[in-house]
C-alpha cells in the first residue's frame, strides 16, 4: 500500500511546477494551463485527505473546484481572446500598459 | 495493484507537468496538460474515487483542454519566437522561491508521510456516486447551487467578453 | 490478480475486438451495397460471392499505398491523431454488456465512462486538422471540436434521463431495468434525442460538416493517406458500431430477448446466453443500418443551421425531458 504521504508529495510537487510556470513563463494561455494544474494539485490532496479520513467532504469539494475551473477557464479564455484581438499578441510582457 | 498505478501514474503526472512548462509550441502544452489530467485520474482511481476520476476526464480532458485547444487554433499561435522562459533576474529567484514552496508544503505534511489508509469497506466506499451524491445534496446544497449561478454567470460574461469588438 | 482470473476476461475481450473489426469492416461494405440499392445502383459485386471479400480487398489496397505526409507538417502529432482516434472508438466496448453477466468491466459509473470517452474522441480529429497544416484540415478540426462540444451536452442530458429511470449508471443494471418495458418506450423523447446527437458526435451525415467534401476537399482527413487515412476511416465505422450498440443498451433492452420471459426460463444456461448475444447484435445491426439509411436520405445541414439545432431545440428539449422524466419518477 502506498501511504498517504506519497499523494501528498506528488500533489505538492505539481503545484510547485505550476507556480513555476505561471511565474516563468511568457504566454498568457500557457499561465492559463499553469494555473489549471495548480488546481489539480490541489484537487489530489483533497481527494487524498478524503480517503484517509474517511469523509466525502473533501471530494464533494473537488467537484465545486472542477466547476470554478471550468467558469475560470470560460472567462479566461474569452479574455484571451479579447486581448489578442486588441494587440495581436498573447505575451504578458507586451501588456504592460494600463492604457489600450 | 495500487502500487504500480500509483507509481505509474505520478509518475507520468509530473512528466506531464514538466512539459506544460517547457514545451515551445503551446498545442504540445495542451497536449501535455491532458496526460496530466489523465494520470490524475488514474491516481483518482487508485484512492477508490471513481466518480471523480470520470469526472475528470468529462470535465478537463473532454471540454476544458478541448477549449485551449480550440483557441490556440483559433489565434493559430505558432510556437514563440521569443524565449519562453522571462530568464532575466527573476528566473532563478522564481526558481528558489517554487522551491521554498515545495519545501514548506514538505514540512507540513511530513507528520502525514507515512499515514496509510483505512481499509474497512465503509472507508473505501466514500467515492462511490451514492455517497457523493447525498453530500452533495444534503449537507452542500447550497455550496451547489451557488455553483450552478457561478457557472450561469461565468458562461454570460464569457459570451460577452468575447463578442464585444474592442476600440 | 491471478492469470487464471483473468482468461475468460481475455478471451472476452479477443471476442469483442474480432467482432468489432469485422462489423466496422462490414459496415462499410454494407453502406455501399444499400447507398447503391438506395440509388438504384449495383454496388460492389465482384469480390468474392455478392462482394463479400471488399472490405479485405480495401485494406489490402490501403496497405499498399503509399504513405504520405505534408512537408510542414508536425509529424509527431499527424501520427499520433489517427491513433488517438482508434483508441478512443475501441475503448468504449470495456463496459458494454452482451449478455447477461457477458461483459469486459460492470464499473458502477459504466455509463459516465462512455461519455468520457466519447468526449476523448475530439481530440482525434482537432489534432489531425492542426498537425497536417492545411487550411482545409484546420478548418474541418475547428468544426468538429465546436460540433462535438455543442452535441455532448444534450447527449449528456438524454443519459441522464436514462439513468434517472434506471437509477444505476451500471450498464448491466440499466439493462435489467428494461426487463418490463423498453426505455424508448418510456422515454420517447431522450431516445430522439441521442439517436441526433449520436449522428452528430459520429461526425455522420447530416451532420459531416467537418468533412463536407464540396467545401473541405476531405475536411481533417485531406492530408492523410495509405494506413493512417485507413485508421481513420475504420474509427469512424466503429463509431457507427459503437453508437448502435449503445443506443440498444440505454433504450432497447440491451441484450434483453423480446418476449423472453415468456421462454427464456426453460433453456439451458448457453442457449439463454447465445441467444442474448444474438438479440444485442441483432438490434446493433439495425441501428448501423438506420445509421446508413439516413446518411443516404438527408442532405448535410449548413454550420449555423447545426450549431442552432444543437443550442436552442436540443439542449432545451433535452434539458425539459430531464425534468420531465424526472417528475414522472417521483409521481408513479
Amino acid at each position: 500500500m502506498v501511504p498517504a504521504g506519497g499523494y501528498l508529495l506528488v500533489s505538492a510537487l505539481l503545484f510547485s511546477l505550476g507556480v513555476m510556470g505561471v511565474l516563468l513563463r511568457r504566454s498568457a494561455i500557457v499561465m492559463f494551463m499553469c494555473v489549471e494544474m495548480m488546481l489539480n494539485a490541489v484537487n489530489l490532496s483533497l481527494v487524498a485527505f478524503s480517503r484517509l479520513l474517511g469523509d466525502p467532504t473533501g471530494q464533494v469539494l473537488v467537484f465545486f473546484v472542477m466547476c470554478v475551473a471550468a467558469a475560470e477557464v470560460s472567462v479566461g479564455l474569452a479574455l484571451v481572446i479579447a486581448l489578442f484581438r486588441n494587440r495581436e499578441s498573447i505575451d504578458v510582457d507586451q501588456i504592460r500598459l494600463l492604457r489600450g | 495493484m495500487q502500487v504500480v498505478l500509483f507509481g505509474i501514474c505520478a509518475l507520468l503526472a509530473i512528466v506531464g507537468a514538466v512539459g506544460v512548462i517547457t514545451a515551445r509550441n503551446p498545442v504540445y502544452s495542451a497536449l501535455f496538460l491532458v496526460l496530466n489530467f489523465f494520470s490524475l485520474a488514474g491516481l483518482y482511481l487508485s484512492l477508490e474515487a471513481q466518480f471523480l476520476a470520470v469526472t475528470q476526464v468529462i470535465v478537463y480532458a473532454g471540454a476544458i483542454v478541448v477549449l485551449f485547444l480550440f483557441v490556440i487554433m483559433l489565434l493559430n499561435l505558432r510556437p514563440e519566437d521569443l524565449p519562453r522562459f522571462r530568464l532575466d533576474r527573476t528566473g532563478p529567484l522564481v526558481v528558489l522561491l517554487s522551491l521554498g514552496l515545495l519545501l514548506g508544503v514538505g514540512m507540513g505534511i511530513w507528520s502525514l508521510l507515512g499515514a496509510s489508509f483505512p481499509q474497512d469497506p465503509q472507508a473505501q466506499a466514500v467515492g462511490t456516486v451514492e455517497s457523493l451524491g447525498r453530500a452533495l445534496f444534503g449537507r452542500y446544497l447550497v455550496g451547489f447551487e451557488v455553483v450552478a449561478v457561478l457557472l450561469l454567470v461565468a458562461m454570460i460574461g464569457s459570451v460577452m467578453l468575447a463578442k464585444r469588438r474592442f476600440q | 490478480m491471478a492469470f487464471e482470473s483473468l482468461q475468460p476476461k481475455l478471451l472476452l475481450l479477443a471476442a469483442a475486438l474480432l467482432a468489432l473489426f469485422t462489423m466496422a469492416a462490414y459496415t462499410v461494405y454494407f453502406e455501399r451495397r444499400i447507398s447503391a440499392w438506395i440509388q438504384n445502383r449495383i454496388g460492389p459485386n465482384r469480390v468474392g460471392p455478392f462482394g463479400l471479400l471488399q472490405p479485405l480487398a480495401d485494406v489490402l489496397k490501403l496497405l499498399f499505398k503509399e504513405d504520405i505526409a505534408p512537408a510542414a507538417a508536425d509529424r509527431l502529432l499527424h501520427r499520433l491523431a489517427p491513433m488517438i482516434s482508434v483508441t478512443a472508438a475501441v475503448a468504449t466496448i470495456g463496459v458494454l454488456p452482451f449478455a447477461h453477466n457477458l461483459i469486459l468491466a460492470d464499473v458502477n459509473i459504466g455509463i459516465l465512462y462512455i461519455l468520457a470517452i466519447t468526449s476523448l474522441n475530439v481530440y482525434g480529429i482537432t489534432l489531425s486538422g492542426w498537425a497536417s497544416n492545411s487550411k482545409y484540415a484546420l478548418l474541418g478540426g475547428l468544426r468538429s471540436s465546436a460540433q462535438l462540444i455543442s452535441y455532448e451536452i444534450a447527449m449528456g442530458l438524454a443519459v441522464l434521463s436514462v439513468v434517472v429511470q434506471s437509477e444505476s449508471l451500471m450498464t448491466s443494471q440499466i439493462v435489467e431495468a428494461q426487463a418490463e418495458i423498453w426505455n424508448v418506450l418510456r422515454n420517447p423523447l431522450g431516445f430522439l434525442i441521442f439517436l441526433i446527437t449520436a449522428f452528430a458526435e459520429t461526425n455522420r451525415l447530416p451532420f459531416d460538416l467537418p468533412e463536407a467534401e464540396q467545401e473541405l476537399v476531405a475536411g481533417y482527413h485531406t492530408e492523410y493517406s495509405s494506413m493512417k487515412f485507413g485508421m481513420f476511416y475504420v474509427a469512424e465505422y466503429m463509431n457507427v458500431v459503437l453508437s448502435s450498440a449503445v443506443i440498444t443498451t440505454l433504450f432497447f433492452g440491451g441484450y434483453l430477448v423480446p418476449f423472453g420471459h415468456l421462454f427464456m426460463s426453460d433453456l439451458p444456461a448457453w442457449a439463454r446466453t447465445g441467444l442474448e448475444v444474438l438479440s444485442f447484435f441483432g438490434k446493433t445491426g439495425f441501428f448501423v443500418f438506420v445509421f446508413i439509411w439516413v446518411r443516404w436520405t438527408i442532405p448535410r445541414f449548413k454550420y449555423n443551421q447545426l450549431m442552432r439545432l444543437g443550442w436552442v431545440y436540443l439542449f432545451p428539449l433535452a434539458v425539459l425531458n430531464l425534468v420531465l422524466v424526472a417528475l414522472a419518477r417521483m409521481l408513479f
